[in-house]
């Protein structure tokens, strides 16, 4: 076979990109097709109404209901605010006071002098949609968000922990089989997501969460460590909703792993670059996976490629199981027959040679693919 | 479709599998039907591909290169059979792409109606990604946004008793309806929605999703207050996912443009096979296919067929799922170490984000077979609990069942009733050694009283299902030539000893070859006697200190025993079965059972290794 389908996490320096920016609710769209917008603009808003709380004040008072509203210092459609009074009762001669005091901030809705009830609403909450990426808008929902178009350096990872976040990237190692210490992390990291080499652990991340750390990517985690810090185990990979004040890109996989150094070089030369960043990773029909993004919509030079999803004799792949896990190497033969594995299975294998030259076969099925 | 197939000749046919796509080739020659060749590639489900034909092509490609001939013409194949060299009469397929059932479910009150719905989605094999409830607290833009994040394959929406107020369950509708979840499975899918609520409201149920879903009715789970009913809801997501989740997968509709007949859902068709073999033969069987997300149940005692789809529980998507269901202790008995905790949870976890590797060191696959075990014994545990009888026989829980957690009804499985157990499934039928699908058959479903053992020998049961439809010929030629592989009778009594060892088994048979065996076995043992394919003989068994084969506990059983690739397996071990990490002994008896089935080579030297 002079070729065969792999499929690779998606590390390019320059690439397209198109992002949905979708309301919850329906709402109204800010910005109009063909809009250049930054990555923190909010492209979209809604407004979530208040719940309703019934204040009854007649009762509070000691007078009847047809009697309350004498004492009330607000009307219907007020603005109020938490601790505000809205009615006062004195008596004997002013030195004996009843109040009742709101006990939120928002709007009277009603007054009722039947029930004797004051209904006020909490201020609804805005729920904006930022960009998250900067670009054009290329399409617009309306009433519902829009549709970004952007072009720039785009990172998979294999699996990750949290929602979007941004902040500036910053590379904490030199080299990718390094690992950040916990002792360098500082108030230099407040705000950033970093990037930590080829390990993070429990107390790593803690430590992140503590100083003000918006994301951490790195090459490997221990899943004892991802159970220690969400407290439950992972089952079928759904993530994104995590409350872990932090967001986790795993670039390479589970345990103590280099990271490939295509990624690792790609991110140093992203260091200081404004990022955006989701955590979030399905793994199944339909899979997503977690992302870096650096947009550069400025970028002249580079020409978006194609990417490739076959390999062949003289690609260079990784290696993405034990025993030689994480490896680097490039294909020297793609046999046709079946091979016997050390386990036993015989299964179509490719011949390899691994960057110190050694020679080995690994199963097709355990190669990924490495865009140049 | 309806086509006139009858004088076809050759025969592509692929099971789009969640993790990988196989194609086997079949050519008529000399009038018999047989597989000539099989390929497979990855499911080709993940960005940018995210096309499942993508992988039918590659899988394809793989057959043209090993049988020299040419199918496909560029993206298309070629039809009819041309000449020797090129073409097919017709291309079918079955498809389990979409994987596993990750369901939402929603209820009225969080404590009541709601949990009840958990209760019948997880006593369905779905993953619960999360339980809505009116009176959860979250604002209801919260509720929207989590519908949409998970994008859930299925919802399950009830609440209210019958005659009970409707306004909050039409509420939650409208949640839904507005959440208006986007399908991981590409646009030609529509959301199941299951109502399983207030009868008093399915009108207005009806009114508010039944244009924009695939919404089913079916009956209230909480009825009353005092009663839970989650039969009718657990068998109508079984339903759904089987005919509406799992098949799908993006590219689905294209290719469905492509084949002669119908796509067929891996376990409708697999359940065709399994039906037949049980009726040809007229015998109780137990049958399984172990895919990447899902595991499938299948059983015939007399006329009645059950099928269970355990969504969650399979060796590749699925594979953390089973290590968080059955615990870490309970896959690690299985190896023949003291392991690392450590390594073993990231090794899983590593096969969870790049579930198309397979294992490619013996120790690998020994951690593999130790967590299809686990896999296989609780896809039989909810096989047992669900097959309780005929569908539609309604088992009904009363409040005190319901917080007891007890199993409602009775199964209809009995295990000294069982003639077969037929294996089907990759970590099955591609186990590099015969004796490994043997012994992992055993431990998971442990087998009692006398059983023969089978295995699908390539793992292409789903594909003659299909083609069952199209050309039964054609389909039981190659089943009963290429596909059953006998892998021989295992016999194990029932009971268990508290302390000691003793003989609680005696062997008389006289083998082909004329030799006498008179064997007297002791507790916990395995051991093989070696009897080819096709041979049988007959057999007294009689069981020792309180056993028991089936007749009663001391009594004597005469039993044909037929061979097979491995032999006849004698399990001693006792039934139930149960093997503890902790058992101080527990790496020496598994080393002493895996050397007596011939499971691994240098088992010794392993085990040795995994201590250091």
């Amino acid at each position: 076979m002079g070729q065969a389908y792999t499929p690779g996490l998606k590390v390019s320096k320059y690439t397209l990109i198109q992002k949905e920016r979708i309301l919850p609710i329906k709402g109204k769209t800010l910005v109009k097709k063909g809009d250049m917008v930054t990555s923190k603009d909010v492209v979209a808003t809604a407004q979530l109404p208040g719940s309703v709380i019934m204040v009854k004040v007649a009762n509070k008072l000691g007078v009847l209901a047809g009697e309350m509203e004498q004492f009330l210092q607000i009307k219907e459609g007020d603005q109020i605010t938490t601790g505000q009074i809205i009615a006062e009762k004195r008596s004997f001669l002013g030195l004996m006071k009843d109040i009742v005091k709101s006990p939120i901030e928002g709007i009277v809705e009603s007054i009722s002098s039947i029930t004797g009830q004051c209904v006020l609403r909490l201020n609804p909450t805005p729920i904006d949609i930022l960009a998250y990426v900067s670009g054009e808008v290329k399409k617009v929902y309306e009433d519902e968000g829009v549709l970004i178009e952007t072009k720039g350096a785009f990172m998979q990872g294999i699996f990750g922990i949290g929602g979007e976040v941004m902040g500036d990237l910053h590379v904490m190692v030199k080299e990718p089989s390094r690992r950040a210490n916990v002792d360098d992390l500082s108030e230099e990291h407040i705000g950033k997501i970093i990037v930590v080499g080829s390990h993070v652990d429990y107390h790593f991340i803690k430590r992140a969460v503590e100083v003000g750390v918006k994301g951490i990517i790195t090459a490997g985690i221990d899943d004892a460590d991802v159970k220690a810090l969400l407290g439950y185990e992972i089952g079928v990979a759904i993530t994104g909703n995590e409350d872990i004040s932090l967001s986790i890109v795993v670039t390479e996989g589970f345990g103590k792993i280099d990271m490939a150094h295509k990624t690792f070089e790609l991110l140093q030369s992203l260091d200081g670059k404004y990022a955006s960043m989701n955590g979030a990773t399905q793994i199944r029909a339909g899979v997503i996976r977690p992302e870096v993004i650096v947009t550069d919509i400025d970028y002249k030079d580079g020409e978006i490629k194609e990417s490739e999803y076959f390999i062949k004799i003289g690609k260079s792949i990784r290696i993405i199981r034990n025993p030689y896990f994480g490896k680097i190497a490039t294909v020297i033969e793609m046999p046709t027959e079946l091979h016997e594995l050390e386990s036993g299975a015989m299964v179509r294998v490719v011949r390899l040679e691994l960057e110190d030259g050694e020679k080995v076969i690994v199963p097709r099925a355990n190669v990924e693919i490495i865009e140049e | 479709m309806g086509q006139d197939h009858s004088d076809i000749e050759r025969v592509v046919a692929t099971d789009c599998g969640s993790t990988t796509t196989k194609a086997i080739l079949i050519e008529k020659k000399d009038g018999v039907f047989r597989l000539i060749k099989r390929g497979e590639a990855p499911t080709t489900v993940e960005a940018p591909v995210e096309d499942v034909t993508k992988g039918v092509l590659n899988a394809v490609t793989e057959l043209e290169e090993l049988s020299g001939l040419k199918i496909l013409h560029e993206e298309d194949f070629i039809k009819p059979k041309k000449n020797e060299k090129e073409g097919t009469d017709i291309f079918i397929s079955t498809s389990s792409a979409g994987g596993g059932l990750q369901m939402m479910v929603a209820g009225v009150v969080k404590n009541m109606t709601a949990e009840s719905a958990e209760r019948a989605a997880l006593g369905a094999g779905a993953i619960v990604m999360d339980v809505i409830a009116t009176n959860d607290l979250r604002p209801v833009h919260e509720k929207i946004e989590k519908i949409r994040h998970l994008r859930p394959d299925m919802i399950l929406l009830s609440g209210g008793t019958d005659g009970g107020t409707i306004k909050h369950v039409v509420e939650l509708a409208e949640i839904i309806k507005a959440a208006n979840p986007k399908p991981r499975l590409g646009i030609t899918y529509q959301l199941p929605i299951i109502y399983a609520g207030n009868i008093a409201a399915r009108k207005n149920i009806e009114d508010t999703l039944g244009s924009d879903t695939a919404l089913q009715i079916t009956d209230n789970l909480r009825p009353s207050m005092e009663m839970e009913n989650l039969m009718p809801a657990r068998l109508k997501i079984q339903d759904l996912f089987l005919e509406h989740v799992m098949a799908h997968a993006p590219g689905y509709k294209n290719l469905m443009a492509w084949t002669d007949v119908d796509i067929m859902p891996t376990p409708g068709a697999v359940g065709l096979i399994m039906r037949t073999i049980a009726k040809q033969r007229e015998i109780n069987i137990v049958g399984v296919d172990i895919g990447g997300a899902t595991t499938d149940v299948f059983s015939v005692f007399g006329e009645i067929f059950n099928r269970t789809v355990s969504a969650n529980l399979g060796m590749s998507y699925s594979i953390s799922q089973v290590f968080a269901e059955t615990g870490a202790e309970n896959v690690m008995r299985w190896l023949p170490y003291r392991p690392n905790t450590k390594d073993i949870r990231n090794r899983i976890k590593n096969k969870m984000i790049r579930p198309t590797t397979i294992p490619q060191t013996l120790e690998e696959l020994i951690m593999e077979q130790a967590l299809a075990r686990e896999a296989l014994r609780l896809a039989f545990i909810q096989h047992k609990s669900l097959a309780v009888g005929l569908k539609g026989v309604q088992q009904q829980r009363t409040i005190s069942d319901a917080f007891s957690q007890k199993i409602s009804g009775q199964t209809i499985i009995n295990m000294f009733h069982l003639n077969m157990l037929v294996g089907s499934g990759g970590v099955l039928s591609h186990a590099p050694r015969r004796s490994q699908a043997a012994m992992l058959m055993i431990d998971s479903f442990q087998p009692t009283g006398v059983t023969d053992l089978t295995v699908d020998s390539i793992f292409m049961m789903p594909q003659l299902g299909v083609l069952s439809q199209v050309h039964e010929k054609a389909a039981t030629d190659v089943f009963e030539k290429d596909c059953l592989i006998y892998l021989g009778s295992c016999v194990a009594p029932e009971g268990n000893l508290k302390k000691g060892i003793k003989p609680v088994l005696e062997i008389n048979m006289t083998m082909p070859d004329g030799t006498q065996i008179a064997d007297t076995i002791d507790y916990g043992e395995i051991k093989v006697y070696p009897l080819g394919v096709g041979e049988s003989v007959k057999a007294e068994l009689k069981p020792l200190a309180g056993f028991d084969l089936g007749e009663g506990k001391n009594k004597k059983i005469e039993a044909t025993l037929h061979g097979g690739i491995v032999g006849i397996i004698i399990d001693t071990r006792g039934r139930p079965f149960n093997l503890s990490l902790d058992d101080p002994e527990r790496i020496n008896k598994i080393v002493k059972w895996y050397k007596a089935i011939d499971m691994y080579p240098e088992i010794e030297k392993i085990a040795e290794m995994g201590q250091r």
